[in-house]
């Protein structure tokens, strides 16, 4: 491909002729991202992309299991396990699958998530066929190479990581204790992908086979091609490297009923921080969900920016806070809609707390004006056209490819995906946020500086 | 947001591999690209050798990884270098795949500048930027960059103050013009200066309860010392930027924001046929001026290696950072530093990395970094370790660095940290703001395009010899500043029994 996005380019005056963009012509990008699929008899499904901007191929594989599959007594699992994965494999000896790929002038990571598990290498498109090998290597035959002191090594280095990452950093416990709010008992969004230390410590050599047999196999995976190759040549690689690795058996879904709250809930944490924040949490609907592009885009006019409503109000004019966020985390099974407020010192959480509803009444009973709905989906048009930059990595195009397949059971949602903020107006947006956030209960958490639970935000009298 | 971020940005919900390795790469490259903290690669014989071939009747061949071809051939993309009738000096690469522009003013003085006593005042005066201008306020602004959906970003490091826009090629014209307006005509308003002040000092409050800022900033002082600017960091201390005023944000800004001491990088769908008209009629009237050259102190010489302790009670972890004065950009040692960093900590194989993280199981990720300024910045390995094992960690750190000083580095795995920088080199030109990071760097530390031009040549060239050479130069085990953020009632005593040096405590401004 040689022009990956064209411009149709018309023209429409803005509405203000005052305005200094009066006489700027409105542009609208076509984001395209073409591929070929197919699938392998053992049900691999494959996606390629071709790019030949730059001499590199990303290689992309998503397992369709995420910390929602752990089992109880084993959070933190999925993600010990992709640890494991880079341990080496019956062909690939400890310690080699990064210096191989590294001696080729690639670069390889992978994540865990709530839903899936993903995987990646960037090479040098000469390396394509060291990629899908490895790849293969550890899709087909990672147990025969596993051992209690790999299992063991990694267990330590995600230990490190869960201190590194959540208990050394300020807030950095909060999201646990908000999950296990808004989630009921049994449900698998309820604890975080990091998992316990005591679940981490109980994992066995056994649960990695079981998990193992369970989830990886080809027919719970997709693996997505992008950059400097041929789809034809890929193709023949794919079925040489992975054909004969056998489908395991039907994969277990977890299901869960849609969570909801009875009522909201004020929580109270300390924490050995200066600052006191606010954290507040809605159910609202699952990713490419009707109401899904609308809480996006609502959490861009509350927190996107300068002169986007709480940022304008609480950081800005009013200096009550010294930062504020806010967004709709889109998961498979339903997704977060969240706002966090960090306050100045010496600023009450309950009075930030009145602020953020108060915007989003207002929101709701006001509407939101055309122009921070418009500046709304230029960034996210911008956005769009930006991520096509990359073929690698997490948020390059292959990676993108597995997110449409995986969440809309279609690689080539992107235009579709694009096209639902284009159509956004003014009152869907209103509507999602009275309906999701103004009437609905809500997980309230207050973290505190340690002896100052004045600070927080109480239940309303 | 949007679901482009998805795979990052949710409530502490994904988890990925590496994070460890990158926050101590990460935090040594705020400002331009610099160089040796890329990554590279290094280690260790795997002890198990390769099982049979497994999966019954073997179509393929597994046992042995395919080899990679021939590397694929990849042009540099052109430097175009051309003058504004004022002198301000452009370069501009063509890359047509995507309707997008990425633009840089580049002011040639940052952080640097700034005396310990009102550290902060360049990045203060770049937060400003946007803040307000002869016909805007700031609020406009913002609203104006945002309805075209593109981004403005306003910082100082402590080379250079950059202003950097991104946007999609339509829209380039508008956003330009804003651009040149922030850049030329800011106006500093009294309000916002107290307002940003106040935001400043809010976030170096929060920083102590960072363990990783309060490791760096009590290296940053144990190296350099109380006189010289690198003692600190950009962002200031409470006490240096309680002492600044507005007239001083103005004064740095009239002195340094000339054309004479700046330049512009254009990446992206552009030409300069249809581009130089648009900067010239931007940028055309901002006037030149004498500029005074920045002069730094000396780094204080390096004493013997010590610990410089940061009390964090109750902390799950200890923040590790391990270093002295390094060496400047314009190093003519540039190249082997790049591929000794790599070996040591530039890469998830490095040496640090798979000793701390896969051998011991002590982290969740290690590296280290020459950190190139104008002049010498410094060099540190870091890590974040569990609290028992903070005394081992700071052993096994000290013993890579004699390691690399006194064995040459073994074939395979110089081989390995040089293909992995060699071949690796077109990923840094995949996207505008990499290329326009090249550039940069080559242009603000006035280096030969041969850096760019000729790098692979360059790495292949380096030998067992010049890492070992380097590494006795520019490495000293012996002149260690060792900084921990850490619980020190439980590490203090067996710091001092592992008799690395004199342990102080320190307290973190």
């Amino acid at each position: 491909m040689r022009h990956r996005v064209s411009l149709a380019v018309w023209a429409v005056l803005l509405l203000a002729v005052a305005s200094p963009l009066a006489s700027q012509e409105r542009e609208r990008a076509t984001v395209d991202l073409p591929f070929v699929a197919f699938t392998l008899p053992n049900g691999l499904r494959v996606i390629v992309h071709e790019d030949r901007s730059v001499p590199l191929v990303a290689v992309n594989i998503w397992y369709h299991v995420g910390s929602k599959d752990e089992r109880p007594g084993r959070t933190g699992f999925a993600h010990l396990f992709e640890h494991v994965m880079f341990e080496g494999s019956a062909n690939v000896p400890e310690g080699k699958f990064d210096e191989l790929l590294e001696a080729a002038g690639g670069n390889n990571n992978g994540s865990t998530s709530v839903d899936r598990t993903n995987y990646w290498e960037t090479v040098p498109s000469s390396a394509l066929e060291l990629a899908l090998w490895l790849e293969a290597d550890r899709m087909g035959w990672l147990l025969p190479a596993m051992t209690q002191e790999k299992l063991d090594g990694q267990r330590e280095v995600v230990k490190n990581e869960r201190r590194q990452s959540y208990e050394n950093r300020p807030y950095g416990l909060a999201w646990e204790r908000i999950l296990a709010e808004l989630y009921p008992s049994g449900h698998p969004y309820r604890h975080p992908t990091i998992g316990s230390m005591a679940d981490l410590d109980a994992a066995t050599l056994e649960d990695v086979k079981d998990f193992f047999r369970t989830y990886y196999a080809p027919n719970n995976a997709s693996l997505a091609i992008a950059g400097d190759v041929d789809a034809d040549s890929v193709r023949v690689l794919v079925e040489r490297y992975f054909g004969e690795i056998p489908p395991g058996p039907p994969v277990p879904r977890v299901e869960a009923p849609p969570a909801r709250l009875e009522a909201t809930r004020h929580l109270v944490m300390e924490d050995r921080v200066q600052l006191p924040r606010l954290y507040m949490a809605w159910h609202t609907p699952a990713i490419f969900k009707e109401g899904d592009a609308e809480l996006d885009v609502a959490g861009s006019i509350l927190a996107g920016g300068k002169v986007s409503r709480l940022y304008r109000k609480l950081v800005y004019e009013e200096q009550l806070a010294q930062d504020v966020s806010a967004g709709q985390d889109s998961k498979l099974l339903g997704s977060t809609f969240y706002v966090v407020v960090t306050a100045r010192p010496g600023v009450g959480l309950a009075q930030l707390e009145a602020a953020v509803r108060a915007e989003l009444a207002a929101m709701a009973t006001q509407g939101v004006e055309p122009r921070e709905l418009e500046r709304a989906k230029n960034k996210i048009e911008t956005a769009y056209v930006d991520a096509l930059q990359r073929v690698g990595g997490f948020g390059g195009k292959a990676d993108r490819l597995n997110l449409y397949l995986f969440y809309a059971g279609d690689p080539g949602y992107v235009e579709e995906d694009l096209e639902r903020y284009r159509r956004l107006t003014p009152s869907a947006v209103q509507e999602a946020v009275r309906r999701y956030l103004v009437d609905a209960p809500a997980v309230v958490l207050s973290v505190v500086p340690e002896g100052r639970q004045d600070l927080a935000a109480k239940e309303a009298s | 947001m949007t679901k482009l971020d998805r795979a990052t940005r949710s409530a502490g919900s994904v988890s990925d591999r590496k994070r460890g390795l990158r926050v101590v790469a990460g935090a040594v490259c705020a400002l331009v690209a610099v160089g040796a903290s890329g990554c590279g690669a290094a280690s260790r014989e795997a002890a198990e050798r390769a099982a049979p071939p497994a999966g019954g009747v073997a179509r393929v061949d597994r046992t042995v990884p395919p080899q990679p071809g021939p590397p694929p051939e990849f042009r540099l993309p052109a430097l175009q270098r051309l003058r504004l009738s004022n002198g301000l000096s452009v370069t501009i690469v063509e890359q047509h795949e995507l309707p997008v522009v990425e633009l840089r003013l580049v002011v040639r003085t940052g952080a640097a500048a700034d005396d310990p006593q009102v550290a902060g005042r360049a990045s203060l005066t770049a937060d400003l930027l946007d803040e307000g201008t002869a016909t805007r306020t700031a609020l406009e602004l913002a609203d104006a960059i945002d309805f075209l959906g593109a981004e403005l970003t306003t910082y100082a490091g402590w080379d250079a103050s950059i202003v950097s826009m991104h946007v999609l090629t339509p829209r380039l014209e508008p956003a330009l013009e804003l651009m040149a307006d922030v850049v030329l005509n800011p106006s500093f308003p009294e309000e916002e200066f107290e307002r940003k002040k106040k935001e400043r000092l809010t976030a170096l409050l929060q920083e102590q309860d960072e363990p990783r800022a309060l490791a760096a900033k009590a290296f940053a002082a144990a190296v350099y010392g109380p006189e010289h600017p690198f003692g600190t960091t950009v962002q200031g201390t409470r006490e240096s930027v309680e002492r600044l005023d507005r007239q001083a944000v103005v004064d740095f800004y009239r002195t340094y924001y000339r054309p004479n001491n700046a330049f512009l990088v254009a990446v992206g769908d552009v030409t300069p046929a249809t581009l130089l008209p648009l900067l010239e009629r931007a940028f055309g009237s901002w006037q030149p001026a004498n500029v005074p050259p920045v002069r730094l102190p000396a780094p204080p010489p390096a004493r013997p290696t010590a610990v410089y302790l940061v009390d964090k009670p109750g902390a799950a972890q200890s923040e590790l950072r391990v270093g002295h004065v390094g060496v400047a950009r314009d190093t003519p040692d540039y190249f082997p530093l790049v591929v000794l960093n790599t070996i040591l900590g530039g890469s998830f194989t490095s040496r640090l990395n798979t000793k701390l993280r896969e051998e011991k199981g002590y982290s969740y990720g290690a590296g280290s970094a020459f950190d190139l300024r104008r002049a010498a910045g410094p060099f540190l390995a870091g890590t974040a370790v569990f609290t028992d094992v903070t005394d081992s960690a700071v052993v096994i750190i000290l013993d890579e660095i004699r390691r690399i000083r006194e064995e040459p580095v073994p074939a395979a795995e110089l081989e390995r940290a040089k293909n992995y920088l060699a071949l690796g080199f077109p990923g840094r030109f995949e996207r505008t703001d990499g290329i326009a990071g090249q550039i940069i760097e080559l242009e603000l530390y006035g280096l030969d395009d041969a850096q760019v031009n000729r790098y692979v040549e360059r790495i292949r060239a380096v030998t067992a010899e010049d890492v070992q050479r380097v590494a006795r130069q520019y490495l000293d085990p012996d002149h260690m500043v060792i900084a921990i953020a850490g619980d020190r009632a439980r590490i203090e005593e067996r710091l001092r029994a592992a008799g690395i040096g004199p342990v102080q405590t320190v307290e973190v401004r």
